[in-house]
């Protein structure tokens, strides 16, 4: 990292820690979904960005994290912070299920993402039916009250989930930064650009894919986590959508796949732009429903078409930071 | 348990419902077959085609069978300016691109129908939908039968275009090898293009019948999309009666399901079934090893 | 002393079509092997058995007094065996020196110490100014010397080389044969070697194993194979201007 790379980093991190100072509640949650998002799109990104696994089914880690803290909380009052152990390992072990499957079976690209789909549908309508989390119903955690902090429940004020998320989000780039000069790091993008080659120079591509697989869904149960404490709210049909999944990747594509900070700024961008959009419909006074998403489609098509490799390569070089 | 004869009309139900699927899948898996990319949009285009048939069954009281014609042409047309235009450009990008193309282009087909047509649901109501043909202790809806065997023939159709033009020769040299057919010199774009035209038919002609036999609401199309792909792989990508064959194996579990378990577990079966092919027969049941 | 690599008359077929039969060859330590014959004359396909991408139908190759057929091609390359690829795979997204970097982390798990091994690595081959560059940016013969410094960054005992000179100019050529020798000489590597520019074959190899028709046909110095009348007859016919 040059310099200038550094200071801009130090700069938005001040700018961030000091946010709750000054902004408002509105402010707070907009940023805690932002960060959520780039710590998401991280956890992706080291699978698919990294690892060249594509991956479209994220959302079932998402959901079984999630679901596994909410319900050790909700049903056996044990809290979050074993809550989280067990939700990492829970979808380590499915990612660990799904990697060996796929790989030792051969299975990449399209077939490998369409099997990432079934498993988080599967899953689906496994918890719609599993009546110990409330089924379709859902699954509520109590809403406590939000100005008290209870940090070994984690329950509290935004500012408290913002600064949790904010940490996450910091830590997974740390994480990921420290991943990509590693040795994982370069095997990785070896068998990302071409897996035989990689093979060839004494890479164990099964185990390094599983590598990635794993830390892919430990980080992204971590998120599950949040999301069950900071929503208070599970339901099967929304949480393990197929639409959740491509919210998740969406970031890190619009961002710039495989760079660092990629997932950050695609978060920003298209929240921002969810958030901008729905403001100027409403100052218009548009009521339609479904104007927004579209105008939202519209944009990512733009990027697709016009920015292949994302926002994040074209703009750091603009501002003259390395990758 | 269910009486014998229940669990014969449910399968009937079932098997004649999975050939509109298949019909509809049919239309995903010459796409992909020929053009390698995977029409992220499948379901959403499908649920256009439903839509499309309310609209004039609305205005002009035209019986979805009639709308089959406007509307398939119609999607041809779209289908094929949709190739030339939007995914030709991204045919040698990397996968997730293509996705990315799809997803946004699904995205703008939902809510373009959510902005026209509202969240409520709408269906067409013609006589015929309630009658129905008896066979001994088994009632065969005339709905289902006229849309499976609308499925069926224009499956035909398709297998026969394939099989005898040399339009449809041409094109499954472009699927067999691609840079074969540009060395002895065929338009490569412009037989992608003809596909996912032809693709996009078979899905309007889907579309068409089963307005006939569900309702629809702009979020089907996701829904669609998944099942689709189960479909195509559970056949075989590529396979055209593999597409078919899955679709029946489809709705049949799904009808079965719905008997058995509850209606809102159907679609599990097609997952599981989904990730045991692509498992242990990757080539799909009907497809060829590669 | 026990030869490094020996091949015990390996075969392989494809669908019923014979690419190798029963071939059985050496490699001394630190010898310099030549492995020619006309096109599809089984070459690749041997290189491949060794290599670990399949293994043998019937017979065994050892290394080292090893056996190491059947095992997968990252073993093979933890053995000690380098290989480069006939069609260039470079990783294409990352740059020269990165792509080296990966193949010395077969030896080290520190960054800086691979790169500082990448790096002479590459000047070595004389793509020291380029490797701040993208692979794809690279020309195809520097691509292939990309292949060669990435093989050499895992530390192998033995290279195998799969037509690395082709597309190469003389001089180029003559470049190329140099690094191999000195590589050979300074550092003891053992090379077996695919090639078709006999001008290369002829000025490094200390044996050559003459391949047709997935048969050996002739084994033996440079100067007793340019002799043997059955290669003569199959192979060197229209290139005796050697």
């Amino acid at each position: 990292m040059n310099p200038r790379a550094r200071l801009l980093l130090g700069a938005l991190l001040a700018v961030l820690l000091l946010l709750p100072a000054f902004a408002s509640n509105y402010v707070i949650s907009v940023a805690t979904l932002i960060l959520y998002f780039a710590f998401t799109g991280q956890a992706w990104n080291v699978m698919m960005g990294f690892a060249g696994q594509l991956s479209l089914g994220h959302s079932l880690y998402v959901g079984v994290g999630a679901y596994v803290a909410a319900a050790m909380f909700v049903n056996l009052g044990i809290g979050p912070w074993l809550g989280l152990w067990v939700a990492i390992l829970v979808c380590m072990a499915l990612g660990a299920a799904i990697g060996f499957l796929a790989f030792r079976f051969g299975i990449s690209g399209v077939y490998f993402a369409l099997l990432t789909i079934a498993f988080a549908e599967f899953t689906r309508v496994g918890f719609d039916h599993l009546q110990w989390t409330g089924g379709s119903g859902g699954l509520f955690l109590k809403v406590a009250q939000r100005e008290q902090m209870d940090l070994l429940n984690f329950r509290g004020p935004p500012a408290m989930y913002y600064y949790a998320i904010l940490a996450l989000a910091a830590g997974a780039l740390a994480l990921c930064a420290w991943l990509l000069r590693s040795r994982a790091g370069y095997y990785w993008q070896a068998i990302r650009e071409n897996e035989e080659a990689a093979q060839a120079l004494g890479i164990n591509t099964f185990r390094y894919k599983m590598f990635a697989v794993l830390i892919s869904s430990a980080m992204t149960a971590v998120s599950g986590v949040f999301f069950a404490f900071y929503y208070n709210n599970l339901f099967p049909e929304q949480i393990f959508h197929i639409s959740r999944s491509i919210e998740i990747i969406l970031g890190p594509i619009i961002g710039g796949i495989g760079t660092l900070f990629g997932p950050v700024l695609g978060a920003f961008v298209l929240t921002v732009l969810a958030d901008g959009i729905t403001e100027l419909l409403a100052l218009f006074g548009v009521e339609v429903p479904g104007v927004k998403q579209v105008f939202y489609g519209v944009v990512l098509l733009g990027v697709v078409m016009f920015l292949p490799n994302g926002i994040w390569p074209s703009l750091a070089k603009k501002i003259g930071v390395g990758k | 348990m269910p009486s014998i004869d229940l669990i014969a009309n449910v399968v009937v139900a079932g098997l004649l419902t999975g050939l509109v699927y298949g019909l509809m899948a049919l239309g995903l898996s010459v796409i992909f077959g020929v053009v390698r990319v995977v029409n992220f949009a499948h379901g959403e285009m499908m649920t256009i085609a439903m839509y499309a048939a309310v609209a004039l069954f609305g205005a002009f009281k035209l019986d979805p069978f009639l709308s089959v014609v406007p509307v398939a042409i119609v999607f041809f047309g779209l289908g094929y300016a949709m190739q030339a235009g939007l995914i030709n450009p991204f045919i040698t990008r990397p996968e997730h691109s293509q996705f990315m193309l799809l997803v946004a282009v699904a995205i703008i087909m939902v809510n373009v129908l959510l902005m026209i047509f509202g969240p409520s649901a709408l269906n067409v109501q013609v006589d015929y939908q309630l009658e129905s043909f008896e066979l001994g202790p088994v009632l065969f809806d005339k709905a289902r039968m006229y849309a499976a065997g609308m499925a069926l023939a224009t499956s035909a159709g398709l297998f026969a275009f394939f099989k005898y033009t040399s339009t449809g020769k041409a094109i499954r040299a472009c699927a067999d090898n691609n840079l074969g057919a540009k060395v002895i010199g065929l338009d490569v774009k412009h037989l992608y293009a003809l596909t996912f035209g032809l693709g996009s038919a078979c899905v309007a002609v889907a579309g068409c019948m089963m307005i006939l036999l569900v309702d629809v609401v702009p979020t089907l199309g996701p829904g669609y999309t998944l099942l689709a792909f189960v479909i195509v792989i559970i056949g075989g990508l590529g396979s055209m009666p593999g597409a078919l064959f899955g679709g029946i194996l489809i709705g049949v579990s799904e009808a079965l399901a719905g008997l058995f378990f509850a209606p809102s577990a159907k679609s599990m079966f097609g997952f599981a079934l989904l990730i045991l092919v692509l498992l242990f027969r990757p080539q799909g049941l009907l497809g060829r090893k590669p | 002393m026990r030869p490094l690599l020996e091949v015990r008359s390996i075969a392989k077929s494809f669908r019923g079509l014979k690419a190798v039969a029963n071939a059985s060859f050496e490699v001394p330590q630190g010898g310099i092997v030549a492995l020619i014959g006309p096109n599809g004359a089984g070459k690749t396909t041997c290189f491949n058995m060794i290599a670990g991408v399949f293994a043998p139908d019937t017979g065994e190759i050892m290394f080292e007094g090893r056996r190491i057929d059947g095992r997968r091609p990252d073993q093979i390359c933890v053995a000690g065996i380098g290989r480069t690829f006939q069609i260039v795979k470079p990783f294409a997204g990352l740059s020269v020196l990165d792509n080296v970097i990966v193949g010395a982390f077969n030896r080290t798990k520190h960054l800086a110490e691979a790169r500082k091994a990448s790096e002479s690595i590459l000047d070595q081959l004389g793509l020291g100014p380029k490797r701040d560059l993208p692979a794809s940016s690279l020309t195809l013969p520097d691509r292939k010397r990309l292949e060669v410094a990435r093989a050499l960054a895992t530390g192998p005992k033995m290279l195998l080389l799969d037509e690395v000179m082709a597309g190469l100019r003389p001089t180029e050529c003559d470049q190329m044969v140099e690094v191999f020798r000195e590589l050979n000489a300074r550092d003891g590597l053992t090379i077996l070697l695919i090639e078709h520019v006999m001008r290369a074959v002829m000025a490094l190899a200390q044996q050559i194993v003459v391949l047709h028709h997935g048969e050996i046909i002739a084994l033996g110095t440079p100067q007793q194979v340019v002799r043997d009348p059955a290669v003569l007859e199959c192979y060197l016919g229209e290139e005796t201007e050697v």
